[in-house]
Protein backbone atom coordinates (compact mmCIF):
# COMPACT_ATOMS: atom_id res chain seq x y z
CA UNK A 1 0.00 0.00 0.00
CA UNK A 2 1.10 3.44 -0.90
CA UNK A 3 2.21 5.67 1.73
CA UNK A 4 0.19 9.07 1.08
CA UNK A 5 0.10 12.22 2.86
CA UNK A 6 -2.24 12.18 5.53
CA UNK A 7 -4.16 14.89 4.25
CA UNK A 8 -4.51 13.22 0.99
CA UNK A 9 -6.41 10.59 2.09
CA UNK A 10 -9.93 11.93 2.20
CA UNK A 11 -11.53 14.14 -0.37
CA UNK A 12 -11.61 17.52 0.30
CA UNK A 13 -14.43 19.84 -0.37
CA UNK A 14 -14.35 22.72 -2.19
CA UNK A 15 -17.12 25.48 -2.43
CA UNK A 16 -16.73 27.97 -5.63
CA UNK A 17 -19.60 30.47 -5.53
CA UNK A 18 -20.03 32.52 -8.56
CA UNK A 19 -21.73 36.19 -8.91
CA UNK A 20 -22.07 38.60 -11.69
CA UNK A 21 -19.54 40.86 -11.34
CA UNK A 22 -20.74 44.44 -9.72
CA UNK A 23 -20.95 46.59 -12.69
CA UNK A 24 -23.08 43.98 -14.48
CA UNK A 25 -26.68 44.69 -14.55
CA UNK A 26 -28.42 41.62 -12.98
CA UNK A 27 -31.72 41.29 -13.68
CA UNK A 28 -32.39 38.21 -12.19
CA UNK A 29 -31.16 39.58 -8.31
CA UNK A 30 -33.17 42.44 -9.15
CA UNK A 31 -36.19 40.73 -10.09
CA UNK A 32 -35.71 38.90 -6.57
CA UNK A 33 -34.78 42.23 -4.57
CA UNK A 34 -38.23 43.51 -5.87
CA UNK A 35 -39.93 39.93 -4.83
CA UNK A 36 -38.62 40.05 -1.49
CA UNK A 37 -39.82 44.09 -0.89
CA UNK A 38 -43.19 42.66 -1.74
CA UNK A 39 -43.22 39.29 1.00
CA UNK A 40 -42.33 42.95 3.70
CA UNK A 41 -38.90 42.23 3.73
CA UNK A 42 -37.41 46.37 3.91
CA UNK A 43 -34.05 47.68 3.59
CA UNK A 44 -32.43 45.62 0.96
CA UNK A 45 -30.15 47.16 -0.80
CA UNK A 46 -29.13 45.22 -3.12
CA UNK A 47 -29.18 41.16 -5.00
CA UNK A 48 -27.22 39.68 -6.82
CA UNK A 49 -28.19 35.87 -8.05
CA UNK A 50 -25.25 33.55 -8.32
CA UNK A 51 -24.31 29.74 -7.87
CA UNK A 52 -22.09 28.09 -6.59
CA UNK A 53 -20.88 24.52 -7.41
CA UNK A 54 -19.28 21.96 -4.26
CA UNK A 55 -16.56 20.10 -5.41
CA UNK A 56 -15.03 16.81 -3.42
CA UNK A 57 -11.14 16.58 -5.08
CA UNK A 58 -9.33 13.35 -4.18
CA UNK A 59 -5.49 12.54 -3.65
CA UNK A 60 -4.89 16.12 -3.27
CA UNK A 61 -3.89 18.54 0.07
CA UNK A 62 -6.19 21.25 1.20
CA UNK A 63 -4.19 24.24 -0.46
CA UNK A 64 -3.78 21.99 -3.79
CA UNK A 65 -7.64 21.73 -3.46
CA UNK A 66 -8.39 25.58 -3.35
CA UNK A 67 -5.47 25.51 -6.16
CA UNK A 68 -6.93 22.98 -8.58
CA UNK A 69 -11.13 24.75 -7.48
CA UNK A 70 -9.57 28.42 -8.77
CA UNK A 71 -8.08 27.10 -12.19
CA UNK A 72 -11.58 25.12 -12.74
CA UNK A 73 -13.36 28.23 -12.07
CA UNK A 74 -11.25 30.51 -14.19
CA UNK A 75 -11.19 28.43 -17.26
CA UNK A 76 -14.95 27.11 -16.90
CA UNK A 77 -17.28 27.32 -13.69
CA UNK A 78 -17.26 30.54 -14.17
CA UNK A 79 -17.11 33.30 -16.83
CA UNK A 80 -15.15 36.29 -16.12
CA UNK A 81 -16.07 38.86 -18.29
CA UNK A 82 -18.71 38.67 -16.46
CA UNK A 83 -18.47 36.46 -13.08
CA UNK A 84 -16.62 37.10 -10.29
CA UNK A 85 -15.85 33.68 -8.08
CA UNK A 86 -14.56 32.90 -4.61
CA UNK A 87 -13.34 29.17 -3.27
CA UNK A 88 -13.41 28.18 -0.14
CA UNK A 89 -12.85 25.03 1.65
CA UNK A 90 -16.17 23.12 3.45
CA UNK A 91 -15.57 21.41 6.54
CA UNK A 92 -18.84 18.77 5.58
CA UNK A 93 -18.06 17.12 9.60
CA UNK A 94 -18.93 20.88 10.86
CA UNK A 95 -22.51 20.34 11.83
CA UNK B 1 -17.37 26.28 -51.89
CA UNK B 2 -18.14 22.81 -49.24
CA UNK B 3 -20.29 24.33 -45.94
CA UNK B 4 -20.80 22.04 -42.90
CA UNK B 5 -23.35 22.91 -40.18
CA UNK B 6 -22.45 21.77 -36.79
CA UNK B 7 -25.45 20.04 -34.61
CA UNK B 8 -24.86 20.17 -31.16
CA UNK B 9 -27.26 18.15 -28.76
CA UNK B 10 -29.93 20.84 -28.51
CA UNK B 11 -29.27 22.33 -31.75
CA UNK B 12 -32.63 23.18 -33.43
CA UNK B 13 -31.59 25.46 -36.26
CA UNK B 14 -29.21 23.47 -37.80
CA UNK B 15 -32.07 21.78 -40.40
CA UNK B 16 -32.92 25.66 -41.44
CA UNK B 17 -28.94 26.88 -42.74
CA UNK B 18 -28.88 23.14 -44.31
CA UNK B 19 -32.21 24.49 -46.42
CA UNK B 20 -30.48 28.26 -46.81
CA UNK B 21 -27.51 26.95 -48.17
CA UNK B 22 -28.19 23.52 -50.07
CA UNK B 23 -31.58 24.63 -51.44
CA UNK B 24 -31.70 28.23 -51.59
CA UNK B 25 -27.90 28.72 -52.76
CA UNK B 26 -27.32 25.28 -54.10
CA UNK B 27 -24.26 24.99 -52.13
CA UNK B 28 -22.27 21.07 -51.16
CA UNK B 29 -23.43 21.46 -47.49
CA UNK B 30 -22.72 18.44 -44.64
CA UNK B 31 -23.93 18.41 -41.04
CA UNK B 32 -20.74 18.26 -38.79
CA UNK B 33 -21.83 16.33 -35.66
CA UNK B 34 -20.00 18.00 -32.22
CA UNK B 35 -18.31 15.27 -31.46
CA UNK B 36 -16.65 15.06 -34.57
CA UNK B 37 -12.62 15.57 -34.67
CA UNK B 38 -12.51 17.19 -38.04
CA UNK B 39 -14.44 18.93 -40.70
CA UNK B 40 -14.37 17.26 -43.78
CA UNK B 41 -12.60 20.12 -45.56
CA UNK B 42 -15.94 22.65 -45.51
CA UNK B 43 -14.82 26.02 -45.77
CA UNK B 44 -17.59 27.57 -44.15
CA UNK B 45 -19.06 26.46 -40.63
CA UNK B 46 -22.53 27.32 -39.39
CA UNK B 47 -22.56 27.00 -35.66
CA UNK B 48 -26.86 27.30 -35.88
CA UNK B 49 -29.06 28.74 -33.16
CA UNK B 50 -31.24 26.55 -30.65
CA UNK B 51 -29.23 25.05 -27.66
CA UNK B 52 -26.17 22.50 -26.47
CA UNK B 53 -26.18 20.60 -24.44
CA UNK B 54 -28.84 21.75 -22.21
CA UNK B 55 -26.97 24.99 -22.29
CA UNK B 56 -26.18 23.67 -18.79
CA UNK B 57 -23.72 26.09 -16.67
CA UNK B 58 -23.98 28.92 -19.00
CA UNK B 59 -24.88 29.23 -22.25
CA UNK B 60 -22.58 28.06 -24.91
CA UNK B 61 -19.86 26.97 -22.15
CA UNK B 62 -20.20 23.09 -22.95
CA UNK B 63 -20.58 23.41 -26.50
CA UNK B 64 -17.40 25.47 -26.66
CA UNK B 65 -15.53 22.68 -25.12
CA UNK B 66 -17.15 20.05 -27.63
CA UNK B 67 -14.18 18.06 -29.81
CA UNK B 68 -15.54 19.58 -33.19
CA UNK B 69 -14.35 23.06 -31.53
CA UNK B 70 -11.12 22.60 -31.66
CA UNK B 71 -11.45 21.54 -34.92
CA UNK B 72 -13.43 25.13 -35.34
CA UNK B 73 -10.61 27.08 -33.14
CA UNK B 74 -8.33 25.54 -36.03
CA UNK B 75 -9.90 26.93 -39.00
CA UNK B 76 -10.66 29.86 -37.55
CA UNK B 77 -7.03 30.48 -36.53
CA UNK B 78 -6.27 29.95 -40.23
CA UNK B 79 -8.94 32.19 -41.96
CA UNK B 80 -11.59 30.29 -42.32
CA UNK B 81 -15.15 31.59 -42.16
CA UNK B 82 -16.93 30.76 -39.50
CA UNK B 83 -20.54 32.35 -38.46
CA UNK B 84 -22.59 31.64 -34.99
CA UNK B 85 -26.03 32.69 -34.88
CA UNK B 86 -27.78 32.99 -31.59
CA UNK B 87 -26.63 29.85 -29.20
CA UNK B 88 -23.85 29.84 -32.27
CA UNK B 89 -22.78 33.09 -31.41
CA UNK B 90 -22.93 32.23 -27.74
CA UNK B 91 -20.50 29.22 -28.46
CA UNK B 92 -18.36 31.62 -30.17
CA UNK B 93 -18.07 33.48 -27.12
CA UNK B 94 -17.41 31.14 -24.33
CA UNK B 95 -14.79 29.89 -26.82
CA UNK B 96 -13.17 32.83 -27.02
CA UNK B 97 -13.36 33.04 -30.58
CA UNK B 98 -14.78 36.34 -30.13
CA UNK B 99 -14.90 38.76 -27.50
CA UNK B 100 -17.81 39.66 -24.94
CA UNK B 101 -20.25 37.33 -23.24
CA UNK B 102 -23.92 37.67 -23.85
CA UNK B 103 -26.39 37.26 -20.59
CA UNK B 104 -29.85 36.80 -19.69
CA UNK B 105 -31.97 39.57 -21.51
CA UNK B 106 -32.71 43.35 -19.31
CA UNK B 107 -36.23 42.52 -19.26
CA UNK B 108 -35.60 38.43 -18.27
CA UNK B 109 -37.98 37.51 -21.06
CA UNK B 110 -37.71 34.98 -24.23
CA UNK B 111 -37.82 37.37 -26.86
CA UNK B 112 -39.59 36.23 -30.61
CA UNK B 113 -40.07 38.93 -32.53
CA UNK B 114 -38.68 40.88 -35.83
CA UNK B 115 -36.21 43.53 -35.24
CA UNK B 116 -34.39 46.14 -36.99
CA UNK B 117 -30.38 46.15 -37.58
CA UNK B 118 -28.18 47.82 -38.97
CA UNK B 119 -25.13 47.08 -41.36
CA UNK B 120 -21.75 48.79 -39.79
CA UNK B 121 -19.18 46.85 -42.12
CA UNK B 122 -19.73 45.86 -45.75
CA UNK B 123 -16.23 44.76 -46.22
CA UNK B 124 -16.78 41.13 -44.94
CA UNK B 125 -17.69 37.99 -46.42
CA UNK B 126 -20.60 38.04 -44.66
CA UNK B 127 -21.90 41.57 -45.56
CA UNK B 128 -20.72 42.36 -48.68
CA UNK B 129 -23.64 41.42 -50.56
CA UNK B 130 -25.29 44.50 -48.32
CA UNK B 131 -24.58 48.55 -48.37
CA UNK B 132 -23.02 50.20 -45.65
CA UNK B 133 -25.55 51.54 -42.94
CA UNK B 134 -28.33 49.08 -44.60
CA UNK B 135 -31.11 48.28 -42.48
CA UNK B 136 -32.37 44.82 -42.16
CA UNK B 137 -35.20 43.15 -40.80
CA UNK B 138 -34.43 39.87 -39.04
CA UNK B 139 -35.80 37.85 -36.16
CA UNK B 140 -34.55 37.24 -32.74
CA UNK B 141 -35.43 34.33 -30.60
CA UNK B 142 -33.54 34.39 -27.26
CA UNK B 143 -33.57 34.91 -23.78
CA UNK B 144 -30.01 35.33 -23.70
CA UNK B 145 -28.80 37.95 -25.87
CA UNK B 146 -27.79 40.72 -24.03
CA UNK B 147 -24.42 41.50 -25.11
CA UNK B 148 -21.72 42.49 -22.44
CA UNK B 149 -17.99 43.28 -22.82
CA UNK B 150 -15.54 45.82 -20.53
CA UNK B 151 -15.18 49.12 -21.26
CA UNK B 152 -11.97 48.25 -22.39
CA UNK B 153 -13.43 45.91 -24.93
CA UNK B 154 -16.00 48.23 -26.41
CA UNK B 155 -13.48 50.52 -27.04
CA UNK B 156 -11.29 47.74 -28.90
CA UNK B 157 -14.01 46.53 -30.76
CA UNK B 158 -14.72 50.13 -32.23
CA UNK B 159 -11.20 51.01 -32.94
CA UNK B 160 -10.67 47.78 -34.54
CA UNK B 161 -14.02 48.03 -36.73
CA UNK B 162 -15.26 44.57 -34.88
CA UNK B 163 -18.97 45.50 -34.43
CA UNK B 164 -21.22 44.45 -37.69
CA UNK B 165 -24.58 44.66 -36.47
CA UNK B 166 -26.34 46.81 -34.62
CA UNK B 167 -29.83 47.23 -33.17
CA UNK B 168 -31.79 50.23 -34.84
CA UNK B 169 -35.12 51.56 -35.14
CA UNK B 170 -36.82 50.92 -38.44
CA UNK B 171 -35.16 53.98 -39.88
CA UNK B 172 -31.57 53.28 -38.30
CA UNK B 173 -31.91 55.08 -36.05
CA UNK B 174 -29.75 53.31 -33.01
CA UNK B 175 -31.06 52.80 -29.87
CA UNK B 176 -29.41 52.89 -26.31
CA UNK B 177 -29.34 49.81 -23.86
CA UNK B 178 -32.11 51.23 -21.99
CA UNK B 179 -34.39 51.27 -25.36
CA UNK B 180 -32.78 48.22 -27.29
CA UNK B 181 -34.42 45.17 -27.77
CA UNK B 182 -32.82 43.09 -25.01
CA UNK B 183 -30.29 45.39 -23.09
CA UNK B 184 -26.99 45.17 -25.07
CA UNK B 185 -24.18 47.15 -24.54
CA UNK B 186 -23.75 50.07 -27.17
CA UNK B 187 -26.41 48.05 -29.07
CA UNK B 188 -24.55 45.46 -30.53
CA UNK B 189 -26.15 42.54 -32.35
CA UNK B 190 -23.40 41.17 -33.77
CA UNK B 191 -19.71 41.31 -34.05
CA UNK B 192 -16.72 39.66 -35.86
CA UNK B 193 -12.78 38.83 -34.74
CA UNK B 194 -10.14 41.35 -35.34
CA UNK B 195 -9.76 39.09 -38.61
CA UNK B 196 -13.35 39.66 -39.85
CA UNK B 197 -13.65 35.85 -40.87
CA UNK B 198 -15.26 34.71 -38.13
CA UNK B 199 -19.00 36.23 -37.43
CA UNK B 200 -21.67 36.16 -34.21
CA UNK B 201 -24.87 37.54 -34.20
CA UNK B 202 -28.14 36.91 -32.41
CA UNK B 203 -30.45 37.74 -34.86
CA UNK B 204 -31.67 34.78 -37.36
CA UNK B 205 -30.36 35.52 -40.95
CA UNK B 206 -31.69 31.99 -41.91
CA UNK B 207 -34.99 32.77 -40.69
CA UNK B 208 -35.64 35.62 -43.51
CA UNK B 209 -33.97 34.03 -46.52
CA UNK B 210 -36.22 32.58 -48.83
CA UNK B 211 -39.49 34.67 -50.77
CA UNK B 212 -41.99 32.08 -48.84
CA UNK B 213 -40.69 33.53 -45.25
CA UNK B 214 -42.06 37.00 -46.96
CA UNK B 215 -38.56 38.40 -46.14
CA UNK B 216 -35.30 37.89 -47.63
CA UNK B 217 -33.04 40.26 -46.03
CA UNK B 218 -30.70 37.35 -44.40
CA UNK B 219 -30.14 35.94 -48.07
CA UNK B 220 -27.16 38.01 -48.68
CA UNK B 221 -25.50 37.70 -45.71
CA UNK B 222 -25.32 33.42 -46.54
CA UNK B 223 -24.66 34.50 -50.24
CA UNK B 224 -21.78 36.62 -49.43
CA UNK B 225 -20.29 33.67 -47.08
CA UNK B 226 -20.35 31.37 -49.70
CA UNK B 227 -18.75 34.09 -52.45
CA UNK B 228 -21.80 34.80 -54.38
CA UNK B 229 -22.32 38.61 -52.73
CA UNK B 230 -22.18 39.66 -56.34
CA UNK B 231 -25.55 38.43 -57.71
CA UNK B 232 -27.40 40.28 -55.23
CA UNK B 233 -29.69 37.61 -53.74
CA UNK B 234 -32.55 38.93 -51.40
CA UNK B 235 -31.17 42.41 -51.76
CA UNK B 236 -33.73 45.15 -52.33
CA UNK B 237 -32.91 47.20 -55.39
Amino acid sequence: MSKKNESNDDPVTVEVTVYPRPEILDPQGKAIAGALGRLGFDGIADVRAGKSFRLRLEGVSADEALERAEEMADKLLANTVVEDFEVELVDEEAP
Amino acid sequence: MRCGVVTFPGSNCDHDVYHVLKHVLDREVSFLWHDATDLRSCELVVLPGGFAYGDYLRGGALAALSPIMAAVREHAERGGLVLGICNGFQVLCEAELLPGALRRNRDLRFICRDVHVRVERNDLPFTEGYAEGAVLRMPIAHAEGRYFASEQTLDALDDAGQVVFRYVDADGAEATPETNVNGSEQSIAGVCNVGGNVLGMMPHPERCAEDVLGNTDGLALFAGAVGMAAEGLGVAV
